[in-house]
This record gives C-alpha cells, structure tokens and sequence, in this order.
C-alpha cells in the first residue's frame, strides 16, 4: 500500500498525488503519441474516433457530471461547432487553427444564449428542454441549406497547419495527433478548473443549489459558466468530428446520437474526467465488437449475413442497465475498486464503498 | 448601531401567519438565541434573513442598509454566514471541498486564470487553503479532512456546517439548531465552539436552538417566539422566568408560587 505524504499546500493542489502517479499518465501519453506507428491507418481511424468522442463526452461531463445539469441536446452543440467550423473555414477562408478555435467560442456563446432561458428548469424538465433543442437545430440545418447544404450536407475543408497536411484520409497519423494533442490541452485546462473556484461552484450546485447560495455561488452565473465552457468543448469536438466524418449533414447529429453521449458518460462514470475517456472508448468498440461478433457468429451457425436489426442499440441498452443496475460508478469506479483491492489488499472490506444513509433529507426551500 | 437590525416583519404563506410584526436587533459582538416551540417561525426567519424568502411587511437592515433588495447568493459577500437545521453539505466532496467553498465569495482568479492554472490561481488556492486550514485546526477536524461527506458521522457533518460558513470569514453566522442531533459531549463541544467563534474569531452569532441548557450557557440575550410573535427578549434568565414563556413551554399558566 503506497501512502502519500503530504508535505505542503502546493502538494494537494499539484496535477498528480506523486511520481508515480505522474509516471502511469506519462506512460499513457506516450504510448497514445506512439500509436500510429504501431497501429494500422484503418485502426488509427477508429482510435482517433474515441479521441474525439471523448472530448465530446469531457463537453457533456461537466455540464451533467459536475455541475449536475442533465443535457439530452448536446448533439445539436456538435452540429453548431461542426457546421460553424466548416463555414468559417469555406466561407471565410480563416486557417485551421483560427477557425477551430472560433467555433468552440460560438458554439460557446450559444450554449450561454440557451442557458440563459432553460437554467430555472430543474432535471428532469432540463433534460426534455434540451431534447427538444437538439429536435430543433437538426431541422434547422435542414432549413439553412445556403450556409449548411441542407440534406445533401457538407464536406469538411482540408486541414493545413503551417503548411502540413493533417487530413483525415491523406494523413491519418497527423490527424490523430492534431485530436490527441486537442484531447490533451482540453483535459488539462478541464483538471483545472476542477481545482479552482469554478468547478468547486461546479460540484456545489450539483449537490445543493440552496447551500450554494448561502456559500455565495450564483446559480444563474454558474450554470451559464457550465454551459457555456460545456459546448466550447462539444463545439470543438464537433469541428474534429466534421473532419472525421468528412462529409456530414443533419443526419450525424441526430436525438441518438445526444442520447448516446448521455450513456456514454453514465457508463464511462459520471463526475469523473476519466468517465468520458472510458466511457469513449467503450462507446466507440461496441459497432466494431458487434461487427466482429457478427462474423463470428455467421461462420459458426455457416449462414450467410446475419442481420439482426437494432441489435446495436439494444446491446447499448442492455450494457447501459447492467451497470445502472450493478455498478452506477460506471467503468470508472469499477476500475477504482479494483484497483483500491489490490492496493489494500488483503484488507479490502465489501463495504469500502457502500454510501452511509444519511440520516436526514436535505431541506430544499423552493 | 446594532449590527442587524429586524423591523416589525410578517410573513405569510397562504393563510398562515409564520411571523407576525418581529422586531428586535443584533449587536455586534453578541450571541443571540432565537428560541420557540416547533412552528414557531424560527427557520423563516432565518430564512428571511439569508434572503431565501420573502417578507410582506417590514424591513431587514445590516448596518443600517436594507438587505431585503438582496439574493441569497449576495449574502455570502456582505458577511452573513448560515447553516441548515437539517444539514446541506456537499455530499461528494470532502470535508475539505466544501470548506473551500466557503471561501467561494473570496475567489479573485479570472476564468481563464483557473482554465491554466496561472501561478496568480496558484497563490490564491493556496491563500484558501491556509485561511481552511485555519477553520480545521480551529474545529479539530483534521482527522475527517480528506473524508467525503456521504461517510461521515452525524455530529461531525453539524461540525463541518460550521466550519464551512466560518472558512467565509463573515461577521455574523447564523446557526440553525447547531446541537439538535448530537450527544450530550459533542453538544458540550458545540457549546464551547460557539463561545469560541465570538471570544476568539470576533464573530457574532445568531442561533436557533432548542436546547435551553446550551442557550442558557453561551447567549447574550434569547428571542422568544410562539406562533409567529415575539413573547419575551431578554437574558436567559429573565426569560426563563417570564409568564408567557412558562405558558408557550410549560403550559403553566400562573407563576408558581415560591
């Protein structure tokens, strides 16, 4: 068991408990850096795939992981940051670079404009405001066909950064590191926020809106704050994801696919930054696990072409209730427990982790 | 002047009168205890204080300015500390969280100071950190430091509520009940804490409590209310011998003779 000995303030507040712990993430970033010269371009493609899921689920985990706001819309916040990001770049000639950026600031802002109106509404009124938002922008795409192209949809512009290509198709290496090195910068300033002010307002109106307001958080201000920093991350996981898919159009960024990154974040682990990452990967191996499954399956029954419809969405649906039912931590706090017996053991109790009842209800004043 | 000052206020919700023309005035430096039987109007008047609900008529004034213009979330920054009868902690964060988030009014790191963690962030969290570790040292709370909430005790949360509106540094802290729940050694710690926050950090206090033992022992001067109305303010002592007193408590209707 490694104990941690604290010898300053700094010590707390520092990225990583100890060497140690830094050491594990460095490995990790420079096996991620690494990758491609292992991997394959197709399997490049799909990790790239859960590299740019993962920001999108970061975008939803602080908005519904710690500050507590349930979103079912935050596929319309990729469709803002992707289409704006294609506009810019087609439209208004801005470089990669400039124009990646401003998207996530407009979609941003947009998610403030949203917020202004939808913060009174509470969970379960939250999460139908938002639904409906994400219905909206989809027929809204459809609806701008000069700027969006409509049904027929758009082509994402080619990436130049100081004059080297970084396509998806041309380059699939330099793609993956220009969303590695996006994931890593997100992550960091995502870090944090976690240790200052903001996201500690964050968790407290997560917890209690009424205790918050006694401690001096204003909601109004800090569920603007959340929403908008939320969508400046989907935003710009919405301009890779452009990029990614090459050609979209308002069929990408349908209802399934905000629902989906709801599961995501529940199964990756909810209030964790880890969850999404998680939660990513999972996400993006089920398609490629069921495809594999699938031919595993014709050639043992020798059948051609097995094709059982909505299987991929019921897999979800079960794997989603499985760990409702089991482990609501998600793959997170699973991993966490795991690892926590090992640490301990052989001192590991079944109950480590069982939440005391409280005894009394919080009083809400509302 | 006195510090805060409560000016014939009435609340009403529906048709029930929860607080009929209350006034009375806190000064500065006192531990004044709000006492009453239950529905007495205690908690709305707190509530009324930290500006969670609305009076129909009256006025509420801290150092002479009307607060009533005020939200719940500006009391924090005009130095108005609370906490909750029934305990509204931070549930998943640790004791040390949610004493940081007191400090929450303190905070003078711009967002995109925060979103790098500049050395300016740095220094301040570690300010925080300092002025917290204060609060812990001054509640004995270093053993449940790094513990969350959720797995607490009891009487350590009631502990920890304090803390958190202490780590705001206010000067006046409003105590809902501080000892209903705890055993008869940690409501003796809560009595002498309580003394402590005025003898050593200068801060006044305001409490509701129904523990006359804990009243009598640390306050200045007792409020008493029964349905909404003031019946006596004074020393404990003289309310503890005042008629209408003995009747809302004790159903004694006559002074009981000597």
């Amino acid at each position: 068991m490694r104990v941690s000995f604290k010898t300053s303030y700094n010590h707390d507040i520092r990225l990583f408990a100890d060497g140690y712990q830094a050491s594990r993430y460095a490995a990790l970033v420079v096996l991620a850096v690494g990758l491609p010269f292992v991997l394959d371009d197709f399997l490049i493609g799909e990790v790239t795939g859960v590299l740019i899921w993962a920001i999108a689920g970061m975008g939803l985990m602080l908005l519904t992981g710690h500050a507590g706001q349930v979103s079912l819309g935050h596929a319309a916040f990729l469709a803002v940051g992707c289409y704006a990001h294609a506009i810019l770049m087609d439209r208004f000639g801005l470089p990669f670079l400039a124009s990646f950026a401003l998207a996530g600031v407009l979609t941003g802002i947009v998610g403030v404009l949203i917020a202004i109106p939808v913060f009174r509404l509470h969970g379960i009124y939250l999460a139908i405001a938002t639904l409906a938002l994400s219905m909206l922008v989809e027929d809204i795409i459809v609806l701008a066909e000069p700027w969006t192209g409509g049904v027929i949809g758009l082509t994402a512009p080619t990436i130049t950064i100081g004059g080297i290509d970084m396509d998806r198709f041309g380059s699939p290496d330099r793609f993956y590191w220009l969303c590695l090195a996006v994931v890593l910068l997100i992550t960091l300033g995502y870090r944090n926020i976690l240790r200052a002010p903001l996201g500690r307002a964050f968790v407290a109106i997560r917890d209690s809106e009424v205790s918050a307001q006694a401690m001096g958080v204003r909601l109004a201000w800090t569920k603007a704050a959340a929403f908008g920093l939320s969508c400046l991350i989907t935003g710009w996981a919405g301009a890779l994801l452009g990029h990614f898919f090459y050609t979209f159009n308002h069929e990408v960024f349908t209802v399934v696919v905000s629902i989906q990154l709801l599961l995501m974040i529940v199964i990756g682990g909810i209030g964790s930054i880890h969850g999404a990452f998680y939660g990513a990967l999972v996400v993006g191996m089920i398609p490629q696990a069921i495809n594999i499954g699938r031919d595993w399956i014709t050639q043992v029954i020798g059948t051609g072409g097995v094709a059982i419809p909505g299987l991929e969405t019921g897999v979800f649906g079960l794997i989603l209730v499985l760990f409702i039912l089991f482990e609501p931590q998600g793959v997170h706090g699973r991993i966490t427990k795991w690892r926590i017996y090992f640490e301990l053991f052989p001192f590991y109790r079944r109950d480590l982790f069982r939440r005391q009842r409280s005894y009394l209800k919080t009083e809400r004043i509302r | 002047m006195s510090l805060l000052d409560v000016r014939d206020v009435t609340i009403r919700f529906g048709g029930v009168t929860a607080l009929a023309n209350v006034s009375f005035s806190v000064e500065p430096g006192e531990i004044f205890a709000i006492v009453g039987p239950n529905g007495a109007g205690k908690s709305t008047l707190f509530n009324l204080i930290s500006r969670f609900c609305e009076p129909e008529a009256g006025e509420v004034r801290l150092d002479g300015a009307s607060i009533l213009d005020r939200r719940p979330a500006d009391m924090a920054s005009l130095g108005i500390a609370r906490t909750f009868q029934n305990i509204d902690l931070f549930e998943t964060s640790t004791v040390l969280q949610n004493l940081l988030i007191g400090r929450h009014t303190r905070r003078r790191a711009s967002f995109a100071s925060q979103a790098v963690f500049s050395p300016a962030a740095r220094r301040e969290e570690i300010a925080h950190r300092e002025a917290v570790e204060r609060v812990i040292d001054f509640l004995d709370l270093h053993a449940s430091r790094e513990q969350r909430i959720a797995g607490l005790p009891y009487g350590t949360r009631k502990v920890v509520e304090v803390g958190r509106a202490l780590a705001m540094e206010p000067r006046i802290v409003l105590l809902d009940e501080p000892a209903s729940g705890l055993s008869t050694e940690e409501s003796r710690d809560m009595q002498f804490w309580i003394s402590d926050i005025r003898a050593e950090l200068g801060i006044t206090i305001l409490m509701v409590e129904h523990d006359m033992g804990l009243v009598s022992a640390v306050s200045d001067r007792v409020l008493v209310l029964a349905e909404g109305r003031v019946i006596a303010l004074g020393t404990p002592a003289e309310v503890q011998s005042h008629p209408e007193v003995l009747h809302a408590f004790l159903g004694i209707d006559r002074e009981p003779e000597a």
